[in-house]
């Protein structure tokens, strides 16, 4: 059973807070993350929810004054600590923005930049990699003939699924995304949610977004977070129908945020 | 101007109701938007008037300095009837000999020598400290490097050359064995005049990369180094090209610091360790001896307009390089 469990769950935060200087903006998550699903973080603006995501592959230490403290396991392994490399740990925990940010590089180079720095020369392989990624983010039959065009003459979000391939080249097993959508129109936001959950099969995926139609529709767990707090976790199905905490059947039903 | 009588006189004499008028009641969206308020106009154009007289001053101060330099400087080739190739290739400069010889291709030489090895010196130092001031310690930087760079313009040329004259062209002299009036004190001199161009240029362009890209790479798992080295030197790559021909365009033009440590010989040097002349150094230095309208004066203006030229083709550069970091974003 002890197995099983352990197996199921990929990552799991204990007494996880975040202070900014003096600010507390996270307060004692406890967390289990489920592998090979899609977990949704909702809340109004300033609630932590991306605060948290970005604890998960320790993007909060690039902000000056601001702490993490508390235990973050990766399939049991402690990460949030400096004996954990940080390469390593980005690598394994990958990271799509709001913003679509391509490198201001070739499709190709976008791709290839993070695969080169972890040590792959071979070309053949590149070629090999870049064809995957973008398979797999369902870019290439896009961009199969202008890979070495500008990436920023792509469109916001074909930008956005090209990031998506150059965070899976890395050969994460998590993927952070935090409101991949909020900047893209709904046909582009239609193609991003079917990705998500055609890629979680082969990873774990966690989302934070404001759109609460997009959580019910793809994620399997949600997360449901109120001025650095964790108010409710559960099952999306359950906690969007028979919510356990008012405060969590008030935003739900639009009564505020 | 006071104000207050022109708010007094807005209500009754600057109210332009039109058709308006007629209407028995007038709204206050439409007297709002009806109304026009003279003195504003009257400003306006006033501003645009001098902002005209400013802007075709300046026009034609360069068209007539250009026009100038021209017409004395072309006066060699087309009244004193030196010829363009033997003037630009010539190796011999002697001005006052029968017949007179007016090769300034060493002088061109040794100003684009000294331009290239300041460049050269001074390109790696700027970019590297802006890259400390930005990307490694911007506290430090800011507070302590910036202002310390700052002050690097602000001393005059003269004190520039007059160092290099006392402690650099004997440190050559001793070094290696020469004369120490040198290409490579010229070079020297150059390069620490023209690097707090290139360092604060260079800065502007790396702080104008988003820091997006910046957390892009590193959530890829690249190194703060390799995140340094390949996107924010790469994406601001057209911004350090542009310091650097700035640097550049600011090299060619100096006179005083390098004709005080290049030597000023017209003989072609063997390295960079033997004394040269510049253009800049070649006029400032021969200009008094001359009467104008003599050929030796013009053949200096000839080297004057050769550095207009030159400076001309900077600003292309720039204005090019401009054009292409615009179409790429």
């Amino acid at each position: 059973m002890l197995v099983n469990e352990a197996q199921q769950t990929v990552i799991k935060t204990t007494d996880l807070s975040v202070y900014y200087g003096e600010k507390q903006a996270l307060k004692q998550i406890h967390m289990d993350i489920e592998r090979n699903s899609v977990t949704a973080f909702i809340g109004p603006s300033g609630c932590g929810k991306s605060t948290f995501l970005r604890s998960l592959n320790r993007m909060n230490e690039l902000i000056p004054n601001c702490r993490v403290e508390g235990s973050i396991q990766i399939d049991g392994i402690e990460v949030n600590t400096d004996s954990v490399p940080i390469e390593g740990l980005r690598k394994t925990v990958g990271m799509v923005f709001q913003r679509a940010n391509p490198f201001f590089k070739s499709i190709y180079e976008n791709i290839a930049f993070a695969p080169r720095f972890h040590g792959m020369k071979n070309k053949g392989d590149l070629d090999h990699l870049v064809e995957q990624s973008l398979r797999k983010a369902a870019l290439w039959d896009e961009v199969k003939d202008r890979l070495h065009d500008s990436a920023l003459a792509l469109s916001g979000g074909q930008q956005q699924r090209l990031c998506i391939a150059r965070t899976i080249a890395t050969d994460p097993a998590v993927l952070l995304l935090d409101e991949p959508a909020s900047a893209l129109d709904p046909i582009s936001t239609l193609k991003i949610e079917e990705l998500i959950v055609e890629l979680k099969d082969e990873y774990t995926i966690v989302i934070v977004t404001h759109n609460l139609h997009q959580a019910a529709r793809i994620s399997n767990q949600t997360a449901f977070f109120l001025m650095g707090e964790l108010v409710e976790m559960g099952n999306t199905s359950n906690l969007f129908t028979s919510p356990q905490d008012k405060r969590t059947e008030d935003y739900i039903s639009g009564k505020f945020g | 101007m006071s104000h207050q009588g022109t708010e007094g006189t807005l209500l009754t004499n600057n109210v332009q109701t039109n058709n308006i008028e007629n209407a028995t009641a007038v709204t206050a969206i439409q007297q709002k938007l009806t109304t026009r308020n003279r003195n504003i106009y009257r400003e306006n154009l006033f501003g645009r008037i001098v902002a005209l007289i400013c802007a075709a001053l300046l026009i034609l101060l360069v068209l007539s300095i250009t026009y100038f330099i021209a017409s004395k400087g072309l006066s060699t080739f087309f009244v004193d009837g030196v010829s363009i190739k033997e003037f630009l290739t010539g190796l011999k400069w002697d001005p006052e000999d029968e017949p007179a010889q007016f090769g300034v291709f060493p002088f061109i030489l040794g100003s684009f020598l000294v331009t290239l090895l300041a460049a050269v010196i001074a390109a790696p130092l700027g970019i590297g400290a802006a890259i400390f001031m930005t990307e490694i310690s911007p506290g430090f930087g800011k507070r302590v490097l910036k202002p310390v760079i700052e002050l690097l313009v602000g001393i005059p040329s003269v004190v520039y050359g007059y160092v290099g004259l006392t402690l650099l062209v004997p440190f050559i002299r001793e070094q290696f064995e020469v004369l120490g009036f040198s290409v490579l004190a010229g070079g020297c001199v150059l390069a620490l005049m023209i690097l707090p161009t290139i360092t604060s240029v260079t800065t502007d362009a790396i702080e104008a990369v988003p820091q997006d890209l910046r957390n892009a790479s590193l959530a890829l798992g690249a190194t703060r180094w390799q995140t340094i080295w390949n996107v924010v030197l790469h994406s601001a790559l057209p911004g350090c090209l542009t310091a650097v021909v700035l640097g550049m365009a600011r090299a060619f033009g100096e006179a005083l610091a390098v004709q005080m440590v290049i030597g000023n010989t017209t003989k072609l040097p063997e390295s960079i360790l033997d004394p040269i002349s510049t253009l800049t150094s070649g006029i400032t230095l021969n200009m008094g001896n001359t009467i104008a309208g003599t050929p030796y004066n013009n053949a200096l203006w000839s080297m004057a307009l050769i550095l207009l030229l030159m400076s001309f083709a900077f600003i292309m550069i720039l204005r090019i390089m401009g054009r292409k970091k615009l179409s790429n974003r």
